[in-house]
């Protein structure tokens, strides 16, 4: 469960990223959250990682109050949040197989079953065949699907996605969609930042609309107009 | 579960160590310049260490041979002697003392002086010349202590004369004091240098994969998991720079010693070089140490400044 109680964030000056922003987003749900460059997603986002304090307000996340959580325990508590950007975030050094078995070796996980739930991943994102290219060989979709499957291959609770389709042409976009609602299917809540207004309309799911740092409108299947 | 604990950690290790390689592979040209450097540095560490080792031996060697002589009030007994002889027993920076009587002293200079002439001497049969000269000589292991037991000797009772060469103790104790503060010197400029030179490297590995780190943090990974590699790194280059030199140096080492003492022979019958092993058996240990500790230093300077997660 994610919850945000009366939360604002100023930088050193002008208007705040955030502005008294409340929402409670509960387990296994799928929501869209839709906004402007500048509106303040990104800083939601990176307060929700705890990679910024909010200057007000009360933020919780999988039973964590974040104010709580002390530096040396941030990795801890990131590891039950899976999270998926734009540009991918590969490391671009490694093949996909050992991008993903990256995120288990970070959580310590024994090797023997790093084997067997890396292969596992990466055919629920339908890659297994090629698990031995580098990310540069695959195509923007490819590429995100291997940030996808290294996201889950430590079964977290939530899945945040920083605009997972900007970079790739539509058919790319749609096949991750439905990869993230399979995803949210088998029980992780999914959460989805973006400005596609074409696919959150035709995804009829919940949506939550920033502009300026205000949350603007929170409706169940709705559609977004500017 | 403490199986799986124990299983966890190992995997965790040789991730560490093999990304550290990895980084030194990656960061090629940084990495050899820092391993030149490196070894460069404790080359010449090793090459004032066997210097300064030679040097302090020989040192040694003359302070040994530089004696305290101690001469008895006339009429003296044989127990006062004895009594004399276990209070100078009983002195710290005494290395060696021994007994001359008056009767060997007579022998020992009818051998200088007569030399193949004996006979010359005969006249003297019964009356010793040198009957007062019974003596102990004592040698020191700490020359600058001489003046200390000088005064302490003259104070004993049945002590006549305490006969001392005093521009000999006060100039190897000078010199060896000297000796010390240069290579204190020398050492500490090399080691900074070396540790500013590792923390370049480790910065520079760092910088390149700011963004790797970025995703090691937001995919969850704990500190040790990110800083382990760059101290691997850092140690490992300290290790490689380390032995390299010590190789170098153990064959030159020999081969110069060899060459000295052929070309140089007056040198080499003055003085006997300290042998590889001698020099090797602190050196090796000691060079070691100083490669892994200004490896370890370097890396983490860099990463307390760069890695705060």
């Amino acid at each position: 469960m994610i919850s945000l109680e009366h939360v604002s964030k100023s930088y050193t000056a002008g208007i705040p990223a955030l502005n008294d922003v409340n929402m409670e987003i509960e387990d296994g749900e799928f929501v869209f959250i839709m906004g402007d460059s500048g509106s303040g997603k990104s800083t939601l986002i990176k307060i929700l990682l705890k990679e910024l304090e909010p200057s007000e307000g009360k933020v919780t996340v999988n039973n964590f109050n974040l104010a709580r959580v002390r530096r040396r325990s941030i990795p801890k508590f990131r590891r039950n949040i899976g999270v998926v950007f734009q540009d991918f975030r590969l490391l671009k050094d490694r093949n996909i197989y050992d991008n993903v078995a990256f995120a288990m070796k970070v959580v310590g996980a024994p090797t023997r079953e790093i084997k067997k739930k890396v292969p596992m991943m990466l055919s629920l994102v339908g890659l297994a065949a090629k698990y031995k290219s580098f990310p540069r060989q695959l195509s923007g979709g490819e590429q995100q699907r291997v940030a996808i499957a290294r996201a889950l291959v430590n079964e977290p609770k939530i899945l945040l996605a920083d605009e997972p389709t900007g970079n790739l042409d539509a058919n790319n976009a749609w096949e991750i969609m439905r990869l993230l609602e399979e995803i949210n299917r088998r029980g992780t809540t999914v959460l989805v930042v973006t400005h596609n207004t074409e696919i959150v309309n035709a995804m009829n799911k919940r949506v939550i609309t920033i502009k300026k740092g205000v949350l603007v409108s929170d409706e169940k299947g709705d559609t977004y107009e500017d | 579960m403490t199986k799986k604990v124990t299983l966890m950690r190992i995997s965790t290790i040789t991730y560490t160590i093999g990304q550290g390689i990895k980084n030194i592979w990656r960061n090629k040209m940084f990495s050899l310049a820092s391993i030149a450097t490196m070894s460069a540095c404790i080359f010449m560490f090793g090459l004032f260490f066997s210097v300064v080792e030679n040097f302090q031996a020989m040192v040694k060697e003359a302070e040994s041979g530089v004696a305290i002589t101690v001469l008895f009030d006339d009429g003296i007994t044989d127990e006062q002697i004895e009594a004399i002889g276990e209070e100078i027993s009983k002195r710290p920076e005494v290395s060696e003392y021994e007994y001359t009587s008056a009767e060997q002293a007579w022998e020992e200079f009818k051998a200088d002086y007569f030399g193949d002439h004996q006979e010359l001497a005969e006249g003297f049969a019964d009356d010793n010349p040198l009957a007062d000269s019974a003596s102990y000589s004592i040698y020191m292991n700490d020359i600058s202590m001489q003046s200390t037991l000088v005064s302490f000797l003259e104070d004993l009772d049945g002590v006549r004369e305490v006969r001392k060469s005093e521009v000999a103790a006060n100039t190897l104790s000078d010199f060896n004091k000297l000796i010390g503060y240069i290579s204190a010197g020398i050492i500490l400029i090399l080691i900074l240098v070396a540790i500013f030179l590792i923390s370049n490297t480790v910065n520079t590995g760092i910088a390149v994969r700011k963004e790797e780190i970025a995703i090691m943090k937001l995919i969850g990974a704990g500190d040790m998991f990110v800083r382990g590699p760059f101290v691997i790194e850092g140690l490992l280059i300290g290790l490689i720079g380390a032995v390299i030199p010590l190789a170098i140096l153990y064959v030159l080492y020999g081969k110069v010693i060899v060459y000295i003492t052929e070309k140089f022979s007056l040198l080499g019958n003055l003085f006997n070089f300290l042998s590889v092993q001698e020099v090797f058996k602190t050196l090796i240990p000691v060079a070691l140490v100083l490669g892994v500790g200004i490896g370890f230093v370097g890396s983490q300077i860099t990463i307390r400044k760069h890695l705060k997660v």
